[in-house]
């Protein structure tokens, strides 16, 4: 299992425990983590699971993809460098104790 | 706001979207949400595409299980909605009576079952259970036969393919994907599936079914050992119906959602709604709409006064390695313009853009999706500025 800590807009924090293998966006939606939607189940074609990867992760999590910079721009709320599809963060142990940061809105 | 109870009838897609928006949006009043499928609400999407791969029921749900209980919504599956009585506002289920405030229908649809004979003998692809099924026969060396070349049936075969089964694909109109996408699309699949291994016959409508394979009307016979049936669907308004509510290729709503019963709210599927656009009446058949209505219908009974619905409607189809977006709605006689091998643009009569099909271009997808979600209107040389 791998750790993963959302810290909510408001700052309130939640920790689970993930699959290997599973995306952050599954992960938050299996344990009822509040501010991830995910309502294409993962198909990049919502960006209703945008999230903001703590800069102390940014090197692990890897680059965005290029459809995922061009499905962004429909995000609700600002993109900034950080920002990530979290659907398309794939869980291993080199992310145990990832710390993401959720949007205040997600559509 | 409405006082409640809010029951809501259906759990899929469109019903999870609304009991979750209602909470949201802060209804505190009693909610009930009723499916006749057993297990948690589940994502339909995936039964064709992710999970006739990898089989991992985890990743359909909705939602955890501690949600409903976090969120005081009461669950009940394998129960189904009989009867609703008007006038007493409550409904009957295959597991008692139940009173109603505000009714919200969201039962989805059903797969179409032609009068062909022998139609026992195929598949569906409409539920989790048919996705089981349809997995465990899709092994070894068995041939299928696919019926209709829209969406479902062409992201199965594409996947059936993959796993070096032997797909034929039969089609009555004389392209794939007929009804929503224009002649290039249906054109830039045709090839698609065909390299992929497929064998696609058009505008050849299946006749009968039976041991040894499928019959057309032209007089071929394909033979098959699995048949799946996706054929198109037809909204269940057999409740509605029932209960005197207007139903027209689903259950007539108003631009509020509303069925021609003011306590009664219908969305997703099973709901035939004005669009803003066209001013045409229309059903969609998609998650975008499933959950955008959801969301409006929250927001109506939390008091707050919304304008009348007029959401873009958006789809995707993923077909091996073609992604499909829709942004917008063409009517099937606006012109078709295909400004790239991959990027059709869709044009009424008057010239105003209706929608933009791509394949595997998310950024014209996204742009077209903001353009046209802001309601103007937009022409040709606006339109090609998606492409910069
Ligand atoms: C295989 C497949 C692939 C798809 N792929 C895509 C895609 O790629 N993109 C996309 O946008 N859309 C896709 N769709 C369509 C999308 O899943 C539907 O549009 C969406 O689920 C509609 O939501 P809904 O809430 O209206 O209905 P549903 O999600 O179908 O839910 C309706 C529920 O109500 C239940 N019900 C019906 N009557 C009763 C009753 N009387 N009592 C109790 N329960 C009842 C039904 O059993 C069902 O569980 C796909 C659908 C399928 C089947
Ligand atoms: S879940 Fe839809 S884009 Fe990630």
């Amino acid at each position: 299992m791998v750790k993963v800590t959302f810290v909510a807009a408001d700052g309130s924090e939640t920790s689970v425990e993930g699959e290997e293998g599973a995306s952050v966006m599954q992960t938050a939606v299996a344990n009822d983590v509040e501010g991830i939607v995910g309502e294409c189940g993962g198909s990049m074609m919502c960006a209703t699971c945008h999230c903001y990867v703590d800069d102390a992760w940014i090197s692990k999590t890897g680059e965005r993809q290029h459809d995922e910079d061009d499905m962004l721009e429909g995000a609700a709320s600002e993109v900034r460098e950080t920002s990530r599809l979290s659907c398309q963060i794939k869980l291993d142990q080199s992310l145990d104790g990832l710390v993401v940061h959720l949007p205040d809105e997600q559509f | 706001m409405e006082s409640g109870p809010i029951v809501i009838v259906g759990a899929g897609q469109g019903g999870l979207q609304v009991a979750a928006s209602l909470r949201q949006a802060g209804y505190e009043g009693e909610l009930t949400l009723i499916g006749n499928e057993p297990g948690l609400p589940y994502q339909r999407p995936p039964l064709s595409k992710a999970y006739m791969q990898d089989g991992n029921p985890g990743a359909l749900k909705l939602r955890a299980a501690e949600f409903y209980d976090k969120q005081q919504i009461r669950y009940l599956p394998e129960t189904s909605v009989t009867a609703i009585d008007r006038d007493d506002g409550r409904i009957a289920t295959t597991s008692g009576e139940l009173d109603f405030g505000h009714l919200i229908l969201a039962t989805g649809a059903s797969n179409l079952r032609p009068p062909i004979p022998g139609l026992d003998r195929t598949l569906d692809l409409r539920t989790l259970a048919d996705a089981d099924k349809l997995r465990e026969r899709a092994t070894g060396d068995r041939r299928f036969a696919v019926i209709g070349g829209g969406f479902i049936g062409l992201e199965f075969a594409a996947v059936a393919s993959k796993f070096g089964l032997d797909v034929v694909v039969a089609e009555a109109a004389p392209r794939l994907m007929a009804r929503a996408v224009s002649p290039q699309m249906s054109e830039l699949f045709l090839k698609k599936h065909r390299d992929l291994g497929s064998t696609v016959l058009l505008g050849d409508p299946v006749s009968a079914i039976d041991d040894r394979g499928i019959a057309l009307v032209g007089g071929t016979h394909l033979e098959a050992d699995e048949i799946l049936l996706a054929a198109g669907v037809r909204p269940n308004t057999v409740l509605a119906e029932a209960a005197g509510l207007d139903c027209a290729n689903g259950v007539t709503v108003d631009a509020q959602l509303l069925t021609s019963d003011p306590r009664i709210s219908a969305l997703g599927d099973c709901a035939c709604f004005p669009d803003s656009r066209s001013g045409l009446r229309i059903r969609l058949e998609s998650v975008q709409a499933a959950t955008d209505h959801a969301r409006h219908i929250a927001a109506r009974l939390t008091g707050k006064q919304p304008d009348p619905y007029n959401a873009l409607p958006w789809f995707w189809s993923d077909q091996a390695d073609y992604k499909l977006q829709i942004a917008g709605l063409a009517q099937p006689d606006d012109r078709a313009e295909a400004v790239d091998e991959h990027v059709v643009f869709r044009f009424d009569a008057e010239d105003r853009l209706t929608a933009v099909e791509t394949v595997n271009n998310a950024r014209v997808h996204m742009r077209t999706r903001k353009l046209l979600a802001g309601g103007e209107t937009v022409g040709p040389d606006t339109a090609r500025d998606l492409l910069s």
